[in-house]
């Protein structure tokens, strides 16, 4: 029996008949060429989240991203007015990077008035505009008007920046993200800008490692060594299932029902929890965040643990009910590694307890991390000896079955349309 | 470099009072268990004082020897883990994975 109740039709997969319920075969993970297509079927068109606008703090301030899945380079700046924009990070004159420091292949931010190219000097305001180039008079018919910094689509949603690198992206962020998603607005993002950051290579597929943050079918059983004893062994005997799983367009969430440690004997806890008042599932006193918009626990799970959104293609935000929130990228840099990123968002900490707290949550997070992370070395490696071809996804591995079709639809649709073209 | 009610931990401070969480971690996987164990055995008793005492001060304006004794209790939480659950200075089932902290608040 179920703990929870299930959609009419009996399961969650069989609630999106899309999905199917046959095995599913993992050579989107494994396959250079099919990666190659990826690239420009949904790195080079979906709306890729790259950060929030607290990094842009005043007029000028910048950051750049390497988009190596996308063979680009992006500068994100706060222009003049206090609109953020996205450019090309690459001088018109001859094509030397525009913003780095030392190694061109690292990311960077700062705050600038002008953008300069160390190698002409030729400059460009914050809006992309060529202000100045050196020794003008020595060029033939250069109109500077025309050769600013090449702009990429941006736009903002919730505070947290987009670009798409389309030529004419095919949906508004707004319509791309779609109304799960947008019913987040309200969420006090703005207002949690105590961050802790991480960041990995991993050597696996991108989608390996999402797929491991999908389900939590794993929890019970690879993080079993993480918790004492008698909470161990109660999880290993009932395993895991969540309370509500939803679907909408090319993105997906799954909700957990909430494990309150603190009401849990001392025998299950561990003691450094009880006095730093922090762990896994946050920090044990709760902020007040005010009335949470409908789109928080959108399947009114009580008790409510936590919602995983995850934005098709490699973002993910996962907000905690205990009042603080997490969001993972995932960047190929080839068809089996790509760079993990994860961000810790807290309210920041008035006391040096809440900042104890938030210590032990951040903490803990990596420990779990990096459980998940060393398995998918080993999947990746496993998977490439093609011995097995089809695997069976559980009820509770909808979300996998999901990304998996999705990546496979946007491929299919974009071989489509370069095939209508040639 | 402690306040002077946690003097008895003088001697642990100049390895653990550590400001970031990447020398933290190092710290401890260069530990040894025993090393690990007599930190937390010397510390543990301490800490719900510890945190009381450091809670009295505005915490973006902790006088020196407070924000030691807060980094002190963070390589606490850093070692917690390897005492309390994996009984080793390293991740239990974590193979070579890395992660690093590459951004975080002050203090």
């Amino acid at each position: 029996m179920p703990r929870f109740p299930k959609p009419p039709e009996g399961t969650w997969t069989e609630h999106y008949p899309e999905l199917g319920t046959e095995p599913v075969a993992y050579e989107d993970s494994i396959s250079p060429a099919f990666h190659e297509l990826e690239r420009d079927a949904i790195f080079r068109r979906a709306w890729l989240n790259l950060g929030r606008v607290e990094q842009l703090p005043k007029t000028g301030s910048y950051f750049t991203k390497e988009l190596a899945v996308a063979k680009a380079s992006i500068i994100i700046v706060r222009d003049r007015d206090g609109e953020v924009r996205a450019f090309h990070n690459i001088c018109r004159h001859r094509g030397n990077k525009l913003v780095w420091n030392d190694f061109p292949r690292e990311e960077t931010q700062g705050v600038a008035r002008q953008f300069v190219c160390k190698y002409h000097g030729w400059r460009y305001g914050l809006d992309g505009t060529l202000n100045h180039v050196q020794q003008e008079s020595e060029f033939f018919d250069l109109d500077k008007s025309c050769h600013g910094l090449v702009p990429v689509h941006c736009d903002v949603w919730a505070g947290f920046i987009f670009v798409n690198l389309a030529r004419e992206p095919k949906q508004s962020l707004r319509e791309f993200l779609g109304p799960m998603i947008t019913a987040l607005e309200g969420y006090p993002f703005d207002r949690m800008t105590e961050r802790f950051g991480y960041r990995t290579e991993v050597h696996a597929n991108w989608k390996l490692f999402m797929d491991a943050f999908a389900e939590f079918y794993h929890a019970p059983i690879l993080h079993a060594k993480q918790s004492r004893e008698r909470y161990a062994a109660a999880g290993q005997k009932l395993g895991f299932e969540a309370p509500y799983y939803s679907i909408d367009g090319p993105h997906r969430l799954v909700s957990t029902s909430g494990v309150r440690n603190w009401e849990m004997g001392d025998d299950a806890v561990k003691p450094s929890e009880v006095l730093t008042r922090g762990g896994l599932f946050g920090p044990w006193d709760k902020p007040d965040l005010g009335e949470m918009p409908r789109g928080v626990n959108p399947g009114r799970c009580k008790p409510w643990g936590l919602d995983s959104f995850q934005l098709f293609p490699n973002f993910a935000i996962l907000i905690w009910s205990q009042g603080w929130y997490l969001t993972y990228h995932y960047w190929p840099t080839s068809y089996n590694a790509h760079i993990f990123e994860g961000n810790v968002y807290f309210l920041p900490a008035r006391t040096a307890r809440e900042r104890i707290a938030h210590e032990m949550t951040a903490a803990t997070f990596k420990e779990f991390a990096l459980q998940d992370g060393n398995t998918l070395e080993a999947t990746q490696i496993s998977l490439e000896t093609r011995a097995v071809d089809r695997f069976h996804l559980n009820d509770q591995e909808i979300l996998l079955r999901h990304l998996h079709k999705v990546v496979g639809d946007w491929v299919d649709d974009y071989r489509l349309a370069k095939g209508a073209v040639a | 470099m402690l306040p002077a009610t946690f003097a008895e931990l003088e001697t642990l401070a100049p390895t653990w009072c550590l400001a970031t969480e990447a020398e933290r971690w190092r710290q401890r996987h260069l530990s040894t268990m025993a090393e690990l164990t007599a930190f937390y055995d010397a510390f543990f008793p301490r800490l719900e004082g510890a945190i009381e005492y450091c809670n009295e001060f505005p915490l973006d304006d902790l006088p020196a020897d407070v924000a030691n004794l807060l980094r002190l209790i963070h390589s606490l939480v850093m070692v917690s883990m390897a005492i309390e659950i994996f009984r080793q200075p390293k991740t239990i089932d974590a193979s070579d994975a890395v992660l690093d902290r590459i951004r975080e608040p002050t203090p």
